[in-house]
């Protein structure tokens, strides 16, 4: 036992420094792609907090990345922008929205709380779409002024790709630890547990509501986090981050990489947007392909592609 | 006093529209047990199947006629080859594979048609206006209030008198025991699918004539049938009626009273029904 986690960390720490020398290998065009993958699996994780371990299937978490987006941006403009307000802003402003409609949702679940969720997603998005005062409407909130990382008295500024992407693999690998830390903890069990058999859970004596809604804002508050990275990153916050085609990107990389694994997500977005370059290549129109694809993987690898590639190098070890 | 009856006018013809999506929606729900994420895009292909054959046989009737046929027929084709593989699977995965096919019918009609707007003109006899008071009333919307009724009424005797109907409700009722008494479940399942999409496309050839088309416009409708039968109650009859209307009438007076928040409407009751009625108006248990 302690041997594999042992070849587990080997591989974990292997696979970061990969991720770590990457951009210094490779032209700019793979390092935004890469930075892309990294905040998108981010937001897939922590989506797969709800589907992979609670059971629940949400069609709205676009709104509280885009709640985390434009709290970030809000912060951003002010007279004292600072990243680190402006993160935990996005994070807190993102955990709290997701309370308040929780509430609402956690009291339905299955196909019901993937409809209200999408309802509640949407709303998110009408909102930013109609309130011009504060999010600017379809236009947008640019970053104008990114402040830069001071490291002594080097400074490191985020309109460099590569320092961007340094930036976003940091606060995402500080955010997918915390996430690894709650699913094994005992609340994450509790989870779990939810999602096999959420009777018997409550008859032995677990708010199953509150469990769910705790979950829900954890959720929440790191796709916030997720959503401030992607708006530095586009040095902006537009409305279209909380549609729900936005919302169900993370959903199909889940299902892509496989929602039983942590990482399954994360890998899942490596997918997605390996074969949306493939694809735009020569085609404009991706979504098709991508349906074409996804047919096949709900139906014959419903535990996706990581998660089938797993369970084959498994079977193969016994 | 006038607009007040021109809003529940307006009110009453979109909630005849979004009756016949939720209905459809409702019943595939109540008999297959599936939540159809695609049935928005069988609504929009309807309306352009029926713009398509208009361009061949220049009548509307014909294409409202023909366009739900075709969507109906295509239904039959994913129930049979894609649905029946995930019956007895997680509801997330039916969602997923639903999700799936909306990817792939709206692309598909993005790329026969382009992303643009079309336009489709309504039949002479109902392409008028009517006086109302000072102002002129179009007479497509009326049409659209009496067709409401009219197919559930339809829809209704067909459940509560015919053997198909009553097939169907005992399946919906407790599918086992349907298959006990010797009822063929993968050809019911087939029918209540393709009616299903029947409706859904019979919708988006009415609301044709009335609203400009592109490939989101399954989007909205989408949206807003799930939250008609939430609060109506899910695979309820009676739900996806009085749901409709209300969220038909909430809309429209919605934009009267509340400008540009209007569009928040539909999801502030949304929240309403959940927090004082989570199993919506109709719902069987919660």
């Amino acid at each position: 036992m302690g041997n594999i986690a042992w070849k587990h960390m080997a591989l974990g720490m292997v696979a970061l420094m990969l991720l770590i020398a990457w951009p210094f290998c490779l032209p700019t065009y793979w390092t935004l792609i890469l930075t892309e993958i990294v905040i998108m699996g981010l937001f897939a994780m922590s989506f797969n907090l709800l589907l992979g371990y609670t059971g629940l299937l949400s069609f709205g978490q676009a709104g509280f990345f885009g709640v985390g987006a434009y709290g970030c941006a809000l912060m951003l403009s002010t007279s004292k922008p600072s990243l680190a307000a402006a993160l935990a802003v996005a994070v807190v402003a993102a955990g709290l929205v997701a309370l308040v409609i929780g509430y609402l949702c956690v009291r339905r679940d299955e196909i019901y709380f993937a409809m209200i969720t999408l309802g509640f997603g949407m709303m998110l998005f009408t909102i930013a779409h109609n309130w011009i005062g504060l999010t600017g409407g379809s236009d947008g909130l640019p970053v104008m002024d990114m402040p830069s990382i001071w490291i002594g008295q080097y400074e490191f500024t985020l309109f460099d790709p590569v320092n961007m992407y340094l930036f976003v693999l940091l606060i995402a690998f500080l955010g997918t630890w915390m996430l690894r830390r709650v699913v094994q903890s005992p609340f994450g069990l509790m989870l779990t547990a939810i999602r096999e058999n959420k009777q018997r859970l409550s008859f032995v004596g677990a708010n199953v509501q509150w469990l769910r809604l705790t979950a829900f804002v954890i959720s929440g508050a790191l796709a916030g986090l997720a959503g401030a990275l992607f708006c530095l990153f586009n040095a902006m916050a537009t409305p279209d981050f909380m549609h729900w085609g936005f919302s169900a990107k993370p959903v199909l990389m889940s299902i892509l990489g496989g929602s039983g694994l942590f990482l399954g997500p994360l890998f899942g977005a490596a997918v997605f947007f390996g074969l949306e370059q493939a694809i735009t290549h020569f085609t404009n129109n991706w979504m098709i392909f991508l349906g074409a694809i996804l047919i096949p993987v709900v139906i014959f690898f419903p535990r996706g592609i990581l998660g089938a590639l797993v369970d084959r190098m498994r079977g193969a070890a016994q | 006093m006038e607009s007040f009856i021109i809003n529940v006018l307006n009110g009453m013809s979109w909630g005849m529209l979004l009756f016949l999506i939720s209905v459809g929606l409702t019943t595939v729900f109540g008999v297959l047990g599936v939540l159809n994420f695609a049935h928005g895009s069988f609504f929009m292909l309807g309306a352009y199947l029926c713009m398509q054959i208009m361009h061949i046989a220049p009548s509307f009737w014909v294409g409202i006629l023909i366009g739900p046929l075709a969507v109906a027929l295509l239904g039959v084709v994913i129930e049979k080859t894609l649905l029946t593989r995930i019956y007895n699977r997680d509801v997330s995965f039916q969602l997923l594979l639903t999700f799936a096919i909306l990817l792939v019918i709206d692309d598909a009609v993005r790329l026969i048609y382009g992303p643009g707007y079309h336009v489709v003109e309504a039949p002479a006899i109902l392409a008028g206006v009517f006086p109302l008071f000072d102002h002129s009333y179009p007479i497509y919307r009326l049409f659209l209030i009496v067709i409401g009724p009219v197919v559930g009424l339809g829809l209704w005797a067909f459940f509560r008198y015919t053997r198909w109907g009553k097939i169907v409700r005992a399946a919906a009722a407790d599918r086992e025991m349907a298959e006990g008494v010797g009822i063929r479940a993968p050809l019911l399942f087939t029918m209540v699918f393709a009616l299903g999409s029947w409706l859904a496309a019979l919708g988006g050839a009415l609301a044709a004539p009335q609203q400009s088309l592109s490939p989101a416009m399954g989007e909205r409708i989408i949206i807003e049938s799930f939250i008609v039968v939430v609060i109506g109650g899910m695979g309820s009859f009676p739900g996806a009626f009085v749901g409709a209307l209300i969220l038909g009438l909430c809309e429209s007076f919605g934009t009267v009273f509340a400008g540009r928040a209007q569009m928040a409407v539909p999801y502030i009751l949304l929240a309403a029904v959940l927090l004082i009625r989570p199993r919506g108006f109709f719902g069987r248990e919660a």
